[in-house]
């Protein structure tokens, strides 16, 4: 019989064999993410972010709104008819880092683009009761009054590429010009943006063109939640086998 | 009937310090001459320090964001308050002021103890804030730093970092002394896993508060907070493995097993989910290597096995130790610590999936995940088995000691919510209770009724020992808190069960036309009531803390309050 003595006598070989034991689950489950084909759809429409929706996310990250609403539509009925087509690997590609939540204090926000309009956003985020008596959400009256902050955006798109989100060079040379022109669709930089973020919402999102605001950015951002992927042309059955 | 077949020599080595006088767990002055305190590793250490104060101070001048700005000059500030103590230690040492022929190094572990019960009481209060702010939503009082979304990273980092991290490095440096019969040799070492420690902790939380968040759960810190967590834990290790060769013992004791599993891979987790580009040198923001699926799934291989090998290894470590000493039995069965051991950490690392099913993760990794999970039901409960079975022919103390209770009852939480996990990983369950509060519920059963209760049950053990006091202040308050906090989870767990199943059930109820009966803001309305229990259970919790501390701070002050209950005698204790 094999003796536990060996290992409990030398704490240099419990210590490998503990590295052993544990690296195992973990390098048969995630290693193989990356090298299946299958593991992320082919989809069209995707696309990286747009600077403006990209400083929109991380104000949304930076408030924590990821502990309360999921980005994640299960394939169960109730929870597609609730919110639409079950969300698709291929959807958070872009996503450094994802951001399909683990709990639903409020509801799935994965396709939370284009249900509301903008005024409803604006006056629900900086008093959600105003809109929705029953509502436990916190007020963000403060984005809107905060410039929102983008000197340095262009670092921002390229520290996405070094980690492998498909920005160009014309993209991150372009980044200021195409986030400050997103919310004002008479300027010239805006069909610049369209073409290169297709279906980019270029409007002023908050109502106050005064200021290029914290909450223009955040409201870029959710109303472009899930509108990428066309899914009348989407085959769930195609070469997508999973 | 006699245990003692089952023995095996490093049941000996319990057997010998089980069995030992109440003196053998102290530590004493030894005769003879100590050591000379040499100056190569204050040199060393003072180097280091005025290394970090220029980073810190290099950090804060070239800052990009205000939170890096502040977090530079708080590293200046703590380098230079490290070389004010490391000046006063030197000069201490070297007029003899400090005691240095001690059998064991205690010091940082006393300052564990009583930063234990300070973040524990932290991480309470700010758990028990948001969760009135859930069930009052005005309280969120619609500033930046106020807001949930900021202060429910900081309730799970303070409770499981602040408060559950310094139980586990005071209670791991603790036992690895007493059980190897060795002195912790690596004192600076030690101090600075402390102290480290603790800068990690408050550059989370303050960072929490100013927006500065990777946004992955229990991984919130953003990569400079990442960097400073790795580098200590690499001390925390090797201060560990140092005091583990310097043994007596031939045999490594079974709790050391779990501590040095519980590091091991806390470490390889750490460093693999964090890993990300800053967008500056000199800025707070981050984005991660990974993204979309593969990300999540590294989040949650590291989120499961954070409960698996910080929450669960590392607090097994804890019952491993405090329970056969408390009942003055040793542990159960030796061959059920070995399958008990190799088969939990096997295990653990493959569940992470189960926090994924039915999302755009592949199938086969969802499976596999609940597989996994399922399979964990056994040995969870092969632990917890050995742990209750250590009280065979000890019942009676069950009656006499608190504190025993306290431990006691934290293996039954154990075995309850172990047996919960699996069955909420079950795909058909989960499609319930995912995304509700059942699994809040189930966290905190686990959280609330193990750990936090054998971390308890070790702190009340630990401070007569560590301050050389005959006995703690008072067993009828330690009873009292164990029936304040008992009562308090209870309420918890019951409000979250029913409003996470309500929840779940109203999401996907219909109506007799085929449409959902519920609009998403009528099943929030309907978790007010809970909401509100859940509150009350955690407000009762955090008195139970409260009464904890006082009765550790009189213990430390050498008081002993006057009760019947203190004495061993034969007549039932009046309080039990």
């Amino acid at each position: 019989m094999i003796s536990h003595d060996k290992i409990e006598k030398n704490s240099m070989l419990l210590l490998v064999l503990v590295l052993i034991t544990v690296s195992i689950g973990g390098l048969v489950e995630i290693a193989p993410l990356f090298y299946l084909k299958s593991t992320i759809e082919t989809v069209r429409g995707m696309r990286p972010y747009s600077p403006l929706e990209l400083a929109g996310r991380q104000i949304y990250i930076r408030e924590g709104c990821y502990n309360c609403h999921s980005q994640m539509i299960r394939s169960l009925r109730d929870e597609v008819e609730r919110y639409g087509h079950y969300s698709l690997a291929a959807e958070s590609m872009y996503d450094h880092p994802f951001q399909w939540g683990s709990k639903r204090t409020g509801p799935d926000l994965a396709r939370v683009g284009g249900r509301y309009s903008d005024e409803w956003h604006t006056d629900h985020l900086k008093a959600p009761r105003s809109i929705v008596p029953e509502s436990i959400m916190p007020g963000y009256p403060f984005l809107a009054k905060t410039p929102l902050e983008y000197d340095d955006i262009a670092a921002h798109l390229e520290t996405n590429r070094m980690v492998g989100v498909p920005y160009d060079d014309v993209m991150i040379k372009n980044a200021r010009i195409d986030l400050e022109a997103q919310v004002d669709p008479d300027s010239d930089g805006a069909e610049a943006v369209l073409q290169r973020y297709p279906k980019a919402q270029i409007r002023d999102f908050d109502g106050d063109a005064k200021i290029l605001s914290e909450m223009d950015a955040l409201i870029a951002y959710l109303q472009m939640l899930g509108t990428l992927v066309d899914f009348d042309v989407y085959k769930a059955d195609g070469d997508n086998l999973r | 009937m006699s245990f003692r077949y089952l023995l095996k020599p490093s049941d000996r080595v319990a057997c010998a310090w089980i069995a030992a006088s109440k003196d053998s767990e102290r530590e004493l002055s030894m005769s003879g001459k100590a050591n000379e305190a040499g100056m190569g590793a204050p040199i060393v250490v003072g180097a280091c320090l005025a290394f970090g104060a220029i980073l810190g101070l290099g950090m804060a001048s070239k800052a990009v964001d205000s939170g890096i700005y502040f977090h530079g000059l708080l590293f200046f500030v703590a380098c230079l308050a490290g070389g004010v103590a490391l000046i006063g230690k030197v000069s201490r040492d070297r007029s003899g002021a400090n005691d240095r022929n001690t059998r064991y190094n205690d010091g940082v572990i006393r300052a564990g103890v009583i930063a234990s019960t300070f973040w524990g009481i932290i991480g309470f209060l700010v758990g028990l804030t948001i969760a009135l702010q859930l069930a009052f939503p005005e309280l969120n009082f619609d500033t930046p730093w106020t807001n949930f979304g900021r202060l429910r990273p900081l309730h799970t980092s303070a409770v499981i970092f602040a408060f559950g991290g310094n139980v586990l490095i005071a209670t791991s440096f603790f036992v690895v002394q007493r059980t190897c019969q060795a002195k912790m040799e690596a004192e600076y070492g030690a101090w600075f896993v402390f102290w480290g420690y603790q800068l990690f902790i408050v550059f989370a939380a303050t960072g929490y508060v100013l927006g500065i968040t990777q946004s992955k759960e229990y991984a919130e810190p953003e990569w400079y907070v990442d960097i400073w967590l790795t580098i200590v834990w690499v001390a925390y290790l090797l201060v560990f493995l140092d005091t583990l060769r310097r043994r007596k013992e031939p045999h490594i004791y079974v709790a050391n097993w779990f501590y040095l599993a519980f590091i091991v891979t806390v470490a390889m987790l750490h460093i693999v989910n964090n890993l990300a580009v800053p967008v500056s040198m000199f800025g707070s923001k981050s984005y991660t290597l990974l993204s979309g699926v593969q990300d999540a799934l590294t989040q949650w291989w590291y989120g499961h096995n954070a409960v698996g090998f910080f929450l669960t290894a590392g607090f097994l470590g804890i019952m491993y130790y405090f329970v056969p000493k408390r009942a003055e039995r040793p542990v159960y069965s030796y061959r059920l610590s070995i399958i008990h051991f190799w088969s939990l950490i096997f295990l653990y690392i493959w569940a992470g999936p189960h926090h994924l099913h039915y999302t755009a993760l592949p199938d086969w990794a969802q499976t596999l995940g609940m597989t996994f999970s399922i399979m964990l039901w056994m040995p969870s409960w092969g632990g917890m088995i050995n742990g209750l079975m250590t009280l065979s022919g000890a019942w009676d103390k069950l009656r006499t000691d608190p504190v025993l209770r306290m431990l006691v009852v934290s293996i039954a939480f154990y075995g309850m919510s172990t047996f919960e996990g699996p069955l909420m990983a079950i795909k058909a369950v989960n499609a319930l209770s995912h995304y509700t509060d059942w699994t809040i519920g189930h966290v905190h059963s686990g959280a609330l009724g193990w750990v936090a209760f054998v971390s308890f049950g070790a702190l009340y053990h630990l401070t007569p020992v560590l301050w050389k006091r005959d006995r703690l202040y008072s067993l009828a308050l330690v009873n009292v808190h164990f029936w304040i906090a008992t009562i308090g989870i209870v309420l918890y767990i019951t409000a979250m069960w029913v409003s996470g199943i309500l929840q779940g059930l109203m999401w996907r109820a219909y109506d007799n036309l085929g449409f959902l009966e519920y609009s998403f803001v009528e099943t929030v309305e309907a978790m007010h009531p809970f909401y509100v229990i859940r509150a009350l259970g955690g407000g009762m919790f955090v008195i139970g803390a409260l009464i904890m501390a006082y009765n550790l701070i009189r213990t430390i002050r050498g008081d002993v309050r006057d009760e019947p209950s203190q004495v061993p005698a034969a007549v039932p204790a009046a309080s039990s």
